[in-house]
């Protein structure tokens, strides 16, 4: 706290607050409004957020600057000493922990309470302890107030556009008080136009109990010599307003008074209508405002007919001023320019910019998240299902029922081959060495290759090349030979022409009644022809079916030979084979789990260890 | 929203149901009352509370207004058939009080108790802390006998047990009771404060063989405590106090706001009326209808109402809609122009233009109408984008060939209704 000030003044060119939530945006019009001001330093000196500590990148100016964040007012206030103001922006929740906790800091004397619901009586208690402590309450249920040229609490007075055109980046000699929040700009406008500008306006907010009152704040501005004038909005509802009453007439106010309640069409209104502040509820007669306006006329405030002569009111009153020489008229100056926002441009249409990203399959703005142009709430409505979210997100068509389904039974058929394959055992070592569900998943997965899960690619890969290419399945079979390469997704550990694979036949079957075409898997069978007369297990197995049949799929739904040959170098085989098989992974890294089965060692009986005496030496 | 009246029956249940844990464990409040809505089946609610057939029976209506004696409303020391008569007669009529008219739809139902005193007590708060009212001539209207009320003072956080309740009784208690009611007092004030209660008024209680009875109840809440002392509230409900039935269009645009975020309201005042509003914000919809009547032109203003909180364009475009529908439904009778304002400040963020985007369009759908019925469009705003809202609405004036007026902050917010008065004067 600056030894220096006054106690009549809250906010000047030099105060600092800190900003209890982490609301970026009015933290930035804060700044903005320092920088249009001229201000020496910004306004925000630091900030509260219960979950996030370090710092705040935001503009000063041109420039870029960084404001520390804090997880407590503690932290914060021991820290920004000299910052005698806070911005509270928490919920109606803790609107009264957070203010009651600023207000016993040593160097907190403002508080602004911006949410709107606090309940009346911790309101009161609030109150209490400021009145006790001699500090000030602003709000609740208020946006703040202005200090033309010095202080802007969050989102006061709104754009910048706005602020220069009330030419609030100066100070005027006119301070005001208004129970609306509102109407804050309006006000602002009023007086911006008709005097020589807003030395200071608050809103007090439309609670009940507001912290601080009309009378509290006008016996600040009489003692400040800066203020010429003091221009006041109340409202229907509640009796504050006859404590400014009560004052002008024990001449306790000298300056010249402007005030307005609002609210008098109320009479007309055949039952009571509730207007939105939670104050504002004529009961009494002496409530209404009609009485509140005829009861400050009597006691020497200047109140006119109505709100239309509100800003002539206020006009004379100045005028005489100025005439009587007690008033001279504030200078006006230019403020500096403000960079235009980068989003603000853009939504002007002033600047544009190539994209970095693309994204063709799915759109999470707007109302509800869609799918290649399927809304979420339709992907449910018209039962698309597991196969038909893969059609969307992986080949962005509605496919027909026969290919959703044979997607999702290339899941369910892949989803696991027990614990000993590769992939498996892979994951159920990791989960047993404690780590997380992602690492032991991953550590499966890593294993999915040319030799393990890989056959479904690999397959895919083999037959649509020599297809492709109309080469004879015989010539295939040589030509694999010749390179010795074996042909993937032919050839099974037990199973054979006799002993055919359940798996493979529940494909073939199904593919054979619904698919329109199935040239790859007719081509992979004259093969399996081929290649089992050799010798019996080389038969086309479950990988290598699940290979051909996506393709002949994909063919079957439209896609040329080139794109389908496009989809296997890019890896989808694969990817189909890791959805499936992921299910089986992520069950055995829960089963281990759940079976709080202990690290995994290899038996030294099942290992051949084979170390030389010593190594070969290099010379 | 802040205090909130809550119905008797309400008020009377929550006393009962915390006796014991703050009022008095010797004296007792059976709580036997029972609420009448329009699905309640009465004649199965002896089955349930078999009081009712045993003991002289009240009812009266329990819609949150007073006076319902002098309204002929109270029907006191009857057996449960004359009840079920009289409530069978009553329900869904209409009744007119004062100038407002609505239908009877809950009544509330408890033992008639025969009783000798009358107390009053009230308890209110304010900036400082509470203030409890009490007299010993309860059961009238309490005006008439104010001088015998005594005012208790209670500040914020002060113990009510370490006040001295009994001197502060007013100088008519009988001694031997003093006890008594400062217990009552004590425990009643607690109850108000821990659940709550920004207004509490029982008028009156009478005493009896251990039992304290509330014979007439009136209470608000604070709802904004919901948070934190919601769950002591149980299933209460807030209902709106007795007000006229809603037009079909009020009642379409209070579903509306209902399901939206943002704030749409209409009240509809005097449908032959000439000036319509439809203004951005609370504060600016006040001011201005504020100004019709201050201005004179009360006996035209047709209507109140205000949108604001950012609603979308399908929400401007139908509360737009419906307003403008209302204009046009009936030519004037003496053929006479019509006023619509399209008001508002100066708005804070929002995007001016943008918000008139719903309104345009609901203005093109009445171009023939607008003309039809001779209305003239006066348009005020300020805020972000405002120009280009302006210049829409001007151009739009053109297009449709309806005399569309348009004025930012350069001129004051009212001054367009100056300009209708102006206007009407004129012819």
């Amino acid at each position: 706290m600056a030894k220096n000030k006054p106690d009549y003044i809250l906010f000047d060119k030099d105060t600092q607050a800190i900003v209890f939530g982490y609301q970026q945006r009015a933290i930035q019009r804060m700044l903005d409004f320092d920088y249009i001001c001229r201000r020496e330093k910004p306004s925000v000196a630091s900030i509260v957020n219960p979950t996030r500590e370090g710092w705040h990148q935001c503009f000063w100016g041109t420039e870029e600057i960084l404001i520390p964040m804090y997880l407590t007012l503690t932290e914060a206030v021991k820290n920004h000493p000299k910052a005698d103001v806070m911005v509270n922006f928490s919920s109606f929740r803790s609107a009264y922990p957070t203010s009651k906790e600023a207000l016993e800091t040593k160097n907190i004397r403002t508080i602004a309470i911006i949410a709107e619901g606090v309940p009346e009586l911790r309101s009161k208690e609030l109150i209490q302890i400021a009145n006790k402590k001699n500090k000030w309450i602003i709000g609740p249920a208020t946006v703040g107030g202005i200090a033309g040229g010095a202080f802007r609490i969050g989102n006061t007075a709104g754009t910048l556009d706005n602020i220069i055109s009330s030419r609030l980046h100066r100070p005027g000699s006119i301070a005001y008080v208004s129970k609306s929040g509102g109407l804050s700009n309006e006000l602002n406008n009023i007086i911006a136009r008709n005097t020589d500008g807003v030395y200071e306006g608050v809103a007090i907010g439309g609670d009940r109990y507001p912290g601080s009152t009309f009378i509290q704040h006008i016996m600040r501005y009489e003692k400040n010599p800066e203020i010429k004038m003091i221009v006041i909005l109340g409202e229907v509802g509640g009796t504050d307003e006859y404590d400014v009453v009560n004052a002008l007439k024990k001449g306790k106010i000298k300056k010249p008074l402007v005030a307005w309640c609002i609210g008098t069409c109320a009479k007309v209104f055949p039952a009571e209508v509730q207007f939105g502040h939670a104050g504002a509820r004529a009961g009494a007669s002496q409530e209404t405002a009609d009485a509140k306006n005829q009861a400050l006329k009597k006691a020497g405030a200047i109140v006119p007919a109505s709100f239309d002569g509100f800003d002539k009111k206020i006009k004379q009153t100045y005028t005489k001023l100025v005439k009587s020489g007690k008033l001279i008229p504030k200078p006006d100056v230019e403020p500096p320019r403000i960079p235009l926002d980068y989003a603000m441009a853009l939504k002007e249409g002033i600047i544009r910019r190539p994209k970095q990203f693309i994204s063709t399959i799915s759109d999470d703005r707007g109302e509800e998240l869609r799918y290649c142009g399927i809304t979420i709430s339709d992907v449910f409505k018209k039962n698309y299902g597991l196969g038909g979210v893969i059609g969307l997100l992986w080949f962005k068509k509605k496919l027909p029922k026969w290919a959703t389904d044979y997607l999702e039974m290339v899941v369910l058929l892949t989803a696991d081959h027990g614990p000993a394959v590769s992939g498996a055992h892979n994951a159920i070592v990791a989960a047993r060495a404690g780590k997380d569900i992602i690492s032991s998943l991953v550590s499966g997965l890593l294993t999915i290759g040319p030799r393990f899960g890989g056959a479904v690619q690999g397959s895919a890969d083999h037959f649509t090349s020599y297809l492709y290419r109309g080469e004879k399945p015989s010539f295939m079979v040589k030509d694999m030979k010749s390179k010795n390469v074996n042909i993937q997704g032919i050839g099974h550990r037990i199973k054979s022409v006799t002993n055919p694979d359940v798996r493979v036949e529940i494909l073939k079957k199904y593919a054979k009644k619904h698919f329109p075409n199935t040239e790859t898997l007719d081509y992979a069978l004259e093969v399996e022809k081929l290649t089992t007369a050799k010798r019996g297990n080389l038969i086309l197995n479950v990988d290598g079916c699940i290979g051909v049949l996506t393709c002949d799929m994909l063919r079957s739904i439209g896609y040329s030979r080139e794109e389908i040959r496009e989809f296997v170098q890019l890896g989808i085989l694969n990817a189909l084979f890791i959805l499936g098989r992921s299910i089986g992974f992520m069950g055995h890294i829960i089963d281990q789990k759940r079976l709080k089965s202990r690290l995994y060692r290899h038996p030294w009986d099942d290992i051949l260890y084979m170390m030389p005496k010593k190594p070969d030496e290099v010379k | 929203m802040a205090q909130r009246g809550i119905r008797e029956y309400d008020g009377k249940k929550m006393l009962a149901r915390y006796w014991p844990e703050y009022i008095s464990q010797k004296y007792s409040y059976p709580g036997k009352v029972i609420l009448i809505t329009p699905t309640t089946k009465i004649e199965e609610l002896p089955k349930k509370h078999g009081w009712l057939k045993k003991e002289k029976l009240v009812v009266k209506p329990d819609q949150l207004f007073g006076k319902r004696g002098k309204y002929g409303l109270i029907k006191a020391e009857v057996p449960f058939t004359q009840i079920k008569k009289w409530v069978k007669e009553k329900m869904n009529k209409e009744i007119t009080l004062g100038k407002v008219t609505s239908k009877l739809t809950h009544f509330l139902i408890e033992p008639y108790v025969d009783h000798q005193e009358e107390y009053y007590i009230a308890i209110k708060t304010n900036r400082n802390g509470d203030t409890i009212y009490f007299s010993n001539h309860g059961g009238v209207d309490i005006e008439s006998v104010w001088d015998t009320v005594a005012e208790i003072f209670v500040g914020i956080n002060d113990d009510i047990n370490s006040l001295n309740i009994e001197r502060q009784l007013p100088k008519d208690t009988p001694p031997k009771m003093k006890k008594t009611l400062a217990d009552f007092i004590k425990g009643l004030y607690r109850f108000y404060i821990e659940l709550r209660y920004a207004y509490l008024e029982i008028n009156p209680f009478t005493i009896s063989n251990n039992t304290i009875i509330p014979l007439d109840l009136v209470a608000r809440l604070d709802d904004t405590a919901h948070f934190e002392v919601g769950y002591k509230w149980g299933d209460i409900s807030f209902p709106a106090p007795f007000g006229r039935r809603l037009t079909k269009e009020e009642q379409y645009i209070k579903e509306l706001d209902e399901k939206s975020g943002a704030s749409l309201k209409l009240t509809v005042l005097n449908p032959k009326g000439r000036v319509w509003t439809m203004v951005a914000g609370g504060g600016a919809s006040v001011i201005y209808t504020d100004t019709i009547v201050d201005l004179g032109l009360g006996d035209e203003l047709a209507n109140y109402g205000e949108y604001s909180g950012n609603p979308t364009t399908e929400e401007t475009y139908a509360y737009a809609r419906t307003i403008l529908d209302l204009i046009t439904r009936e030519k004037d009778s003496k053929n006479r122009s019509k006023f619509l304002l399209i008001g508002g400040g100066i708005a804070n963020f929002t995007d001016v233009a943008k918000t008139f985007t719903g309104i345009t369009m609901a203005l093109r759908d009445y171009k023939k109408k607008l003309i039809d019925n001779k209305v003239k469009i006066f348009v005020r705003r300020g805020g972000p984008n405002y120009q280009e809202g302006l210049r829409i609405m001007e151009e739009l004036g053109k297009e449709l060939g309806v005399p569309i007026n348009v004025y930012g902050p350069e001129t004051h917010m009212t001054r367009i209704v100056n300009m209708v008065q102006k206007e009407k004067k004129g012819g």
